[in-house]
């Protein structure tokens, strides 16, 4: 595979397909962007297929010197692998989404969802600081439109506070490139990640990233455009937003903040903490009081991505590996949520949770599929969530065990919102005869549930597969922070190991 | 000194000059009737003079062998870098302006005369290494330009455009001219060079004083913030075709001749204007954020616009590098694109009777009805706001990149925060293009050569505008070595 550049060709089909989409008849548009995304998904696995686990840390690596100040180099290991492999399965579903329910202006719809494959692909692939940055902040224009073109009756509040909260967060982060830059003589990704900055920059260097990936995971405080966009976007829009673009503040943390600045980051790491401890308590209560399903949702994104930067900021394999999970678990559990409310909302076009009731009975078929993605956003074992957020949770106890403690509400509290919603919308008499007349799963959506429910249990079951090509990776990273890990709390020591028949004559004298 | 060597070097004026008087006559012999065949003619000899002044922008020109008449004249890449931009939006304003004034039937055979007087004027601001080259260029362009702004007669609003910049034109001009005296006075020169030598060490306050009425009177004519009162009315008033002229051509005249001034004459003396050319930046940058944001009519709002980016602009000379003086080249050079292909949108919104269609509110749901159009406009909103992946970015980025460079990051930082407001005002016009019901005012079809100027401009507008990257980078590097050369 090494001689063809497969990563600009992932690049280059969605992108040639947006401007085919905006060419042709609209009722083609969107056969057309089911048939790149699909390339493009291929094109992912044949990656997935082709990458050799334990073998260089940067692989598929392409360069072009075609600019002036940055590079066209791209190159991935594994942790962008896995986040590729969510985006290129992610974005078919979206598309199936848009199917029926996009009506208006179908071919610059989809030439929107298209442009923003190419740009999240972009994001996990580049090699290069600055090529980075216009494939992060360029996502802004067509996220920008999806949500104030296609979205409900607040879309254009929505997408203003969308675009200007995120570009304000983005550009301090340009400034503190220009100066890494300056200082490393280099835009190489890679290099830069082994460059020790000084100390004292590294904590305004790791200021402009956090404003940054801090908007975009979100945290709170700063994640009020979150529940807004959502809400306002098409289901579609919903899906790519939580399933793979929160994933781009994670994948900023891990990839820049975390290796460029450690001792920064061991200096903030509190900071993080305790943000993302009030995140996980205050969202989740807030997500408790919701009535409109998708702010729900949507807040219980917040919480479940606070367990992502606590993991992230563990400073151990357990917690970085948790966090990767997590990622990409809530990639696929939170979009199939997304997809859940989208059915009933093309049925019923209302988010309004009292509207619905007693489902189970008229929608079997989806009520089951429902319950598998509560319960996997809850995190119950045999589930994608339950594996990365345990890890998460075990790395971060291993650093403080407080932390650990509050975060671990989240689950308990996350268990309250997410049956309380799920028994409302399932169970109980059906007290809406709209509601109640609604017809079950179609095929088309019966293809898009299946593949996401066999991924969230294959997670769940055999994460395996998915560690394995980020372990050198994060092991990698681990090593690179070990020499700013601050001092945990937990004290952990490798055991002795006593022999079996010691411990069996210990036991045998005890009674 | 050599004669026949100096007249080389201006070949591209005296042509300009002498093709100017051929068809001033053409046009008072043949009438306006003429006046197709004298854009067309002017537009020939504006690209003959652009290859003429070419080679020394490829071939790095500079030093002595750049200098003509004694020095008062400076042909080196600099010069020929600003020379190629203003010839180009020279040539645009002429390809663009028939079909606007035929439609109201005010085109006259003198339009493309004036637009060629300005060009030499321009060109010699430009190519300035003396005060009195720098004064003769810049009235020649101003004449010119107040005529221009007027050229509508019968349309109150033009008259008005014309008086305004007039008697603020004639002010700044007034305080330009005091602050040279001064500085004759002190330095006993007008030579940039001789000005350059003679303010080293501690400088004498009547020289302070002419450097801040320099700097003043230029910061009017580049519509820098506190002196760019009279751009939203000019720009307003202004016939589009002659809009679009003053929002390209004349600001880089003016920001070329600001940076030769600062950089050549006062380079010296970094620190005494260095304030001032940050404290106008950072007001630039605000002012034209925030005064764009309750605009409704799209020239009003290109005008703050242009304000706020004349400010980004002025980040670069701030840093009084090579490399900053580089970023702002390659600035103004996506700055003219992105001007370009603005005004030839607005000039294409028309409604069925063909007249110009203006108010932003008018645009709603432009998306629906006119989709090319406004993706077209959206992509320049984007661009301005400096955006990625569209090339309006890659201004912001060198400019920014040469202040960090040159140790400036909070200005940086605070600039680039202050363009998230200026992004806001973009965003409106987007929303009210996309997001809107749709008006289905705009009717009117274009023009093939408006099309292909705005295919182009989008062109480089658009995310292939980086692999243009490597060339503008070269030639603007080579212009600002040019100017940086021997001082």
């Amino acid at each position: 595979m090494m001689g063809f550049p497969i990563l600009s060709a992932m690049l280059l089909v969605p992108l040639v397909a947006a401007v085919a989409c905006l060419v042709v008849p609209r009722e083609q548009a969107r056969s057309i962007a089911l048939i790149a995304t699909l390339v493009d998904f291929v094109l992912g696995m044949v990656l997935w297929a082709n990458y050799d686990i334990g073998g260089a840390q940067w692989q598929f690596t392409e360069s072009a010197s075609l600019f002036a100040g940055f590079s066209w180099k791209l190159g991935i290991d594994g942790i962008a692998l896995m986040l590729i492999a969510l985006t290129v399965f992610l974005m078919p579903v979206c598309i199936g989404a848009s199917w029926l329910s996009i009506d208006k202006r179908q071919g610059e719809y989809y030439a929107a969802f298209l442009l923003m494959e190419t740009l999240m692909i972009g994001v996990f692939a580049a090699q290069d600081l600055f090529l980075f940055y216009i494939m992060f902040e360029a996502g802004l224009i067509p996220m920008y439109l999806i949500i104030g073109v296609w979205g409900g009756a607040d879309r254009i509040y929505a997408s203003y506070k969308f675009f200007l909260y995120t570009l304000l967060g983005s550009v301090l982060m340009l400034i503190a490139m220009f100066w890494m830059v300056n200082e490393a003589g280099t835009t190489d990704i890679p290099t830069l990640m082994a460059y020790n900055f000084p100390a004292g920059a590294q904590t305004w260097l790791w200021l402009a990233f956090f404003a940054s990936f801090a908007v975009k995971m979100p945290m709170w405080p700063v994640h009020t455009w979150l529940p807004d966009a959502h809400v306002q976007a098409p289901t579609g829009g919903s899906v790519i937003l939580a399933g793979v673009l929160l994933k781009m503040g994670g994948y900023g943390f891990i990839r820049f903040s975390l290796p460029m600045f450690p001792e920064a980051s061991a200096q903030f790491a509190p900071l993080i903490f305790a943000m993302s401890m009030a995140a996980v308590v205050i969202t989740s209560l807030i997500a408790l009081v919701q009535s409109d399903m998708k702010k729900l949702i949507a807040y219980s994104s917040v919480a479940h991505m606070a367990i992502v930067t606590v993991g992230l900021f563990a400073f151990n394999v357990q917690g970085l590996e948790g966090s990767m999970i997590v990622m990409l678990s809530h990639g696929l559990v939170a979009g199939a949520l997304f997809l859940c409310v989208g059915v009933i909302y093309d049925r019923l076009h209302t988010r309004e949770i009292s509207r619905y009731g007693g489902l189970a009975i008229n929608m079997p078929r989806y009520c089951i599929f429902f319950l598998l993605f509560t319960m996997a956003s809850i995190g119950l074992p045999g589930t994608s969530g339950f594996v990365g957020e345990f890890l998460s949770l075990l790395g971060i106890y291993e650093m403080s065990s407080w932390v650990a403690l509050v975060c671990t509400t989240g689950i308990i509290l996350g268990a309250a919102y997410m049956l309380y919603l799920y028994r409302r919308v399932a169970y109980g008499e059906q007290k809406n005869a709209d509601a109640a007349a609604m017809l079950d799963l179609d095929n088309r959506e019966w293809a898009m549930m299946v593949p996401l429910a066999a991924v969230v249990l294959w997670m769940g079951v055999y994460p395996e597969s998915f560690l394995a090509p980020m372990r050198k990776d994060i092991a990698t990273l681990d090593a690179r922070l070990a020499h700013a890990k601050p001092h945990g709390d937990a004290d952990v020591k490798a055991g002795t190991g006593k022999p079996a028949a010691e411990e069996q004559s210990a036991h045998g004298g005890a009674h | 000194m050599d004669f026949a060597r100096s007249l080389a070097l201006v070949a591209p004026e005296t042509l300009l000059s002498v093709s100017g008087l051929i068809l001033l006559l053409v046009a008072a012999w043949a009438g306006d009737k003429a006046s197709r065949a004298i854009s067309i003619a002017a537009v020939a000899v504006l690209t003959v003079c652009a290859i003429i002044a070419a080679p020394a922008l490829w071939g790095a020109a500079m030093g002595p062998q750049t200098e003509a008449f004694g020095g008062q004249f400076r042909a080196d890449a600099f010069a020929a870098y600003g020379k190629l931009l203003i010839y180009a939006s020279a040539g645009v304003t002429l390809m663009v302006a028939p079909a606007f004034f035929d439609r109201v039937k005010a085109m006259r055979a003198e339009f493309p005369l004036l637009i060629i007087f300005a060009s030499i004027g321009m060109g010699m601001m430009v190519s300035a290494a003396d005060l009195l080259t720098l004064y003769i260029g810049l009235e020649l362009t101003s004449l010119a330009s107040y005529v221009l702004a007027s050229f509508l007669r019968v349309d109150e609003r033009s008259a008005e455009a014309g008086l305004k910049y007039f008697v603020l034109g004639s002010l700044a001009s007034g305080i330009l001219l005091f602050g040279m005296s001064l500085l004759y006075g002190f330095t006993g020169t007008t030579s940039f060079a001789g000005i350059h030598d003679a303010m080293t060490g501690e400088m004498a306050t009547g020289a302070l004083f002419g450097v801040i009425f320099v700097l003043a009177g230029l910061a009017f004519k580049i519509s820098a913030a506190p002196f760019h009162m009279w751009t939203p009315d000019v720009y307003e008033g202004a016939p589009t075709p002659v809009t679009t002229f003053f929002s390209t051509a004349p600001k880089v005249a003016a920001l070329g001749l600001m940076m030769r001034v600062t950089l050549e004459a006062f380079g010296n003396q970094v620190f005494a204007w260095q304030q001032v050319v940050i404290f106008a930046s950072l007001l630039s940058i605000v002012i034209g954020a925030l005064g764009a944001i309750g605009q409704n009519n799209i020239k009003r709002l290109m005008a703050y616009s242009s304000i706020n980016n004349v400010g980004f602009i002025l980040i670069g000379l701030a840093t009084a590098t090579q490399a900053g003086a580089s970023a702002m080249l390659v600035y103004l050079a996506i700055y003219v694109a992105m001007s370009v292909a603005g005004f030839v949108v607005i000039l294409l919104l028309r409604d069925e009777n063909g007249d110009a269609v203006e108010a932003i509110s008018d645009f709603g749901g432009l998306s629906k009805t006119r989709p090319w159009l406004a993706l077209s406009l959206a992509m320049v909103m984007f661009s301005l706001a400096g955006i990625p992946p569209l090339f309006g970015f890659w201004g912001k980025f060198v400019v920014f990149q040469a202040a960090v460079q040159a140790d400036l990051i909070v200005l940086a930082a605070i600039g680039i925060a202050a363009s998230v407001i200026g992004a806001f005002y973009y965003l409106k016009v987007v929303k009210v293009m996309y997001f809107d019901e749709a008006v289905d005012k705009v009717k009117g079809a274009g023009e093939l050569s408006h099309t292909v100027i705005l295919v182009l401009a989008l062109l480089v507008n658009s995310p292939l505008g980086y692999l243009l990257t490597k060339c503008l980078d070269t030639l603007a590097g080579n212009a600002a070595a040019a100017l940086f050369f021997a001082y």
